[in-house]
């Protein structure tokens, strides 16, 4: 019960801070585009990164 | 049986909400407890959710649970994912909530206690949670366009191009006068000087890490930063200490500006994993870690808020800030009630993750309330000092005297009693060599969360704590600057994409330093004139930030009643519509005043005319005769720029404004770019594991 809270909690975290992005986005790809391999977790990375500040993203 | 337990225990919030809020306001004894603030703000949110906010999602925006949302529709991993309510909450709340919140209450508590909470309250309930989850909601049927599209789509060129002149305005002014807090922060503090510089290095060891140690482990990273940086806060009092390394960081204003203008450039130029990014995660896991920490500790040790309820500034003589109660208390509140800005993720990123139309009511309104709640915390740290040190920390120099014995007689002769040894006492325990004239906000706010966190959590470490709220402040008002830096130059490389393409792409090397240079050097420009100004710099940059924030406020909510309108929502259109025509009211005044005052305080005009009066006439001394034609110029300026920001302002209204009359009365408008109705096919459980 405490176990399953506490996994949930972490799950939580890892999704919010974007710890589970590159998880997240292998099975996206498995599931969208298998014929295509995924990209290496380096460059899904860089990618990532690079697309989330393009806008804005922080406030006063 | 049920709903009447719940009508009972929505009762019984109201009567205790109503009992809080009329005793704050009611109470004129020695001090009151900052647990009623916490109280009234918890139930006047509690039951604006629970009524207000429902009702506005069921009868005027009438979300639709079974419609898809864009996540659903455009899934692709990225940005566009249907994601958990709370998931997408905790993404919001991480990007709204900025230092804006802590600094505004933190200056109006100038005017007592009263104002600023009232208005915090009443301005998030009626306008900022609408503003918010209105412009959500629109964004969200919109595939998630940008503010400034729905602008351009709905009400005009006009009023497009306003909303984007507005943002890029908005972005300089905010960054500049961000820059000033930590400046002032840092001046002639060695240790906050030496924290604040090593979250640079420190950031960069995290990006690396996360790159090329362990890609993407971004908890690993962070949870090393973290560490790292409260060592850099204990390693602070080391060089604090230490005579040769204390010199190497203890500098004048003017230089560590100098520092914040080259780190700006930097910053806006290498790439994001390398600084921008890494800091992110730490800024946002100090901010959400000391927020919840302050909560704790303000209802453990349930302190006394010291400030009256209303001083005599509000007259509009006050040290920190000129300018009457209205209209510079909501100016000066700003992003606690309403921000603009929020309209700005509420539009774009948010609105890609929603799995479902009904999350909009908890994420848009619910998030600005937590916002506005952290602005209610703000004013309890800034109340809880004694009101004479309290006025003390904030009021410049050139109003209240250079030295501390003329700072401390006129501060007593306001009513505010304090001593210079109870000050330099209280600067001993922080850690500092003196706390007079430490402008901004930062510093006042910092002594009293260090005061809190002591006093709750053991009072032998207060030096630490006050630098660690000051570290906390400084790393996330530099992610803002960082952000704001960059989203600028990608704003201007679009402009400038229009008249030669080439200067469009945005890694092109030269276009990025050319663009860079453009921003750094526009909101550098400010940041100078604020270090230099002898009143503070706070007094000039602050009010002009404000006016900036609620005229984006108000474009948000003129995009809001516009669609509203268009959509034959005519008789609900006063959700956004009243809100809307307080904010213009306001902004207006508070322009009107800012340009044509006669109070040299006040009035940017009045000022100017006043200091080339004393250059011609010969009275000014040297050090100040040499900057009076800058500051008479930029006076001038931020005249002209004050008078810009009201043009826009009413320009977008009267767009609005046409475009509603001729819907009104049945002649053609642009028609709704509201994208059509598709089932959703998520299935419940799926979406929210």
């Amino acid at each position: 019960m405490i176990g399953n809270m506490l996994r949930r909690c972490w799950r939580a975290v890892r999704r919010l801070s974007g710890d589970d992005a590159y998880e997240r986005y292998l099975a996206h790809h498995a599931e969208h585009h298998p014929d295509a391999p995924p990209l290496s977790r380096e460059d899904f990375f860089k990618q990532w990164q690079d697309t989330k500040w393009k806008g804005v993203k922080r406030c006063c | 049986m049920k709903s009447l337990m719940g009508k009972i225990g929505w009762l019984t919030v109201a009567l205790l909400g109503a009992s809080a809020v009329g005793g704050i306001a009611l109470n004129r004894g020695e001090s009151i407890n900052a647990i009623w603030f916490i109280t009234a703000a918890a139930c006047v949110f509690a039951i604006a959710y629970r009524f207000y906010a429902a009702w506005i999602a069921a009868k005027v925006l009438v979300l639709d649970e079974t419609r898809a949302t864009p996540a659903e529709r455009f899934d692709n991993g990225r940005d566009f994912v249907p994601t958990n309510k709370w998931i997408v909450f905790g993404h919001h709340f991480a990007a709204i909530a900025g230092p804006g919140p802590l600094i505004g209450p933190t200056l109006a508590a100038q005017f007592g206690y009263l104002p600023g909470t009232l208005w915090i309250l009443v301005g998030a309930v009626l306008g900022g949670c609408v503003q918010d989850m209105v412009t959500l909601f629109f964004s969200m049927r919109r595939d998630g366009r940008s503010l400034g599209q729905m602008a351009r789509d709905e009400l005009g060129p006009v009023g497009g191009f306003a909303a984007l002149i507005g943002t890029f305005a908005i972005m300089i002014i905010l960054i500049a006068v961000l820059g000033l807090v930590v400046v002032n922060a840092m001046k002639h503090s060695p240790w906050a000087t030496s924290t604040v510089a090593a979250t640079i290095p420190i950031a960069m060891i995290v990006g690396l890490y996360m790159r090329n140690i362990r890609p993407g482990r971004v908890l690993e990273g962070s949870l090393l930063g973290v560490i790292l940086l409260l060592l850099a806060v204990v390693s602070g009092g080391w060089v604090d200490h230490n005579a040769t390394l204390r010199a190497l960081f203890d500098h004048e204003g003017l230089p560590l500006a100098w520092g914040v203008i080259a780190y700006g450039f930097a910053a806006a130029i290498l790439p994001v994993w390398l600084l921008l990014a890494p800091r992110d995660y730490l800024s946002t896991f100090m901010k959400l870690g000391t927020v919840i920490l302050l909560a704790i500790a303000i209802a453990i040790l349930q302190p006394e808020i010291k400030m009256p309820a209303l001083t005599q500034f509000i007259d509009g003589t006050g040290p920190i800030f000129g300018g009457t109660l209205f209209p510079f208390v909501f100016i000066t509140i700003a992003c606690g009630a309403i921000s603009g800005f929020h309209a700005l993720i509420a539009s774009g990123t948010t609105p890609k993750l929603l799995a479902n139309e009904r999350d909009i009511r908890m994420i848009g309104y619910g998030g600005m309330a937590l916002e506005s709640f952290v602005a209610i915390m703000a004013l309890i740290a800034a109340t809880v000092l004694e009101p004479g040190v309290y006025f003390a920390i904030n009021s410049p120099a050139g109003i209240v005297g250079k030295e501390a014995a003329a700072a401390v007689a006129t501060i007593s002769s306001w009513g505010f009693p304090v001593s210079v040894e109870q000050m330099n006492a209280l600067a001993r325990q922080m850690g500092e060599t003196t706390l007079f004239a430490r402008t901004g906000g930062a510093p006042s706010l910092a002594v009293g969360m260090a005061s809190i966190f002591g006093n709750a959590f053991g009072n032998g470490m207060l030096a630490l704590w006050y630098h660690f709220a000051i570290m906390f402040e400084a790393v996330f008002i530099l992610t803002t600057l960082d952000a704001g830096t960059r989203v600028g130059r990608f704003m201007l490389q679009d402009m400038l994409g229009n008249f030669w393409p080439k200067l469009g792409q945005t890694s092109w090397m030269p276009s990025v330093i050319l663009t860079s240079g453009i921003v750094v050097g526009a909101w550098g420009y400010f940041l100078y004139i604020g270090v230099i100004d002898p009143n503070g710099g706070v007094n000039l940059l602050w009010p002009l930030f404000g006016i900036a924030n609620q005229m984006l406020a108000a474009i948000a909510l003129c995009v809001g009643t516009g669609i509203l309108i268009k959509s034959g929502k005519l008789k609900h259109a006063w959700i956004t519509g009243v809100p809307l025509a307080w904010l213009v009211l306001v902004t207006t005044a508070a322009a009107w005043e800012k340009i044509f005052s006669s109070d040299i305080r006040v009035g940017f005009l009045a000022a100017a005319n006043n200091m080339a009066a004393k250059l011609a006439a010969g009275v000014l001394p040297p050090e100040k005769a040499a900057v009076a034609p800058q500051l008479i110029f930029n006076q001038h300026l931020d005249a002209w720029l004050t008078m810009f920001f009201i043009v826009v302002l009413w320009v977008i209204v009267f767009d609005m404004l046409r475009v509603s009359a001729r819907h009104i009365a049945g002649k053609p408008v642009r028609p709704l770019t509201e994208s059509p109705h598709i089932p959703s096919r998520l299935v419940e459980d799926y979406v929210r594991d």
